[in-house]
């Protein structure tokens, strides 16, 4: 799949973290390429994160978050076996989805 | 023992079809349709703060994003590298101590575009967040937490060795 996400959801005394590596080139639109244009702005601009259905985070990216992003971040509640979904939309308006269980 | 050598072939079909599961095979065998169903959510470009975005200084992008300006506060940490040999991937955390954190937002000052990022956090989920940032140059990185409609900030100096805006 050309639009990769990696999610690995944990859950420990009753919170739940989440760990997600997104495939994303985040190009900044400053950096030129091998003969010397510039390579287009292509980055991520929203990231929304569900469990269960309901937004447990909403991310709003600039060019300024890394190639291939990683993010880390923890909500209360969530079982063994929940669906934790994650989307995103670039500004080229290009998106993917993937959903992941609680571990 | 008679008994497990007649169970034994049939036990590793039903392992296979229990990695499939658990490997999201399933999931990916589902059309789209079938899968929005089951609520993955989908994120929203309409959302996005653009103009935030396109600032180009920290009062400028918070102005754009919250309409207010921040008081520095103890009670947001950051977590990030004293010197960056590589600005193209900063691994920076942000954390806060304040109740009912609403909006947590990384800015470096001297990116060509301030704001780097801001997370919309709903109640339950933590301020807790980890992410990595490009960083054009030596620059001081300002995390900012919404928390009961008033901003907090903190903010850390990080010195880049190597550029990460090309």
């Amino acid at each position: 799949m050309a639009h990769q996400i990696l999610v690995r959801a944990q859950t420990a005394g009753g919170s739940t973290t989440v760990e997600a590596l997104v495939k994303h080139p985040m190009d900044s639109g400053f950096v030129k390429d091998a003969a010397g244009k510039l390579i287009p702005p292509h980055y991520i601009e929203v990231i929304e994160f569900t469990h269960n259905g309901k937004v447990v985070l909403t991310g709003f990216w600039g060019p300024a978050v890394s190639q291939n992003p990683f993010i880390k971040f923890a909500f209360k509640g969530g079982k063994s076996g929940d669906a934790i979904g994650v989307s995103w939309v670039d500004n080229k308006g290009e998106t993917a989805n993937t959903t992941a269980k609680i571990m | 023992m008679n008994d497990a050598d007649q169970g034994r072939p049939r036990q590793p079909r039903r392992r296979e079809v229990l990695a499939g599961v658990a490997a999201g095979g399933v999931a990916l065998l589902l059309p789209p349709v079938a899968r929005a169903a089951e609520n993955v959510g989908a994120a929203n470009a309409a959302i996005y703060p653009t103009k935030a975005f396109a600032q180009k200084s920290e009062a400028a992008a918070l102005q754009a994003l919250f309409g207010k300006t921040p008081v520095p506060s103890a009670k947001v940490t950051m977590d990030a590298p004293d010197i960056a040999e590589n600005g193209a991937v900063v691994p920076v955390a942000v954390d806060s101590s304040l109740p009912d954190v609403t909006m947590v937002a990384l800015l470096a000052e001297d990116n060509p575009f301030t704001l780097a990022c801001a997370y919309k956090i709903p109640p339950g989920t933590s301020p807790a967040i980890s992410s990595r940032l490009k960083l054009a140059k030596t620059t001081k990185v300002v995390a900012v937490t919404e928390s009961g409609g008033k901003l907090y900030s903190t903010d850390k100096q990080i010195k880049v060795t190597l550029g990460g805006c090309g």
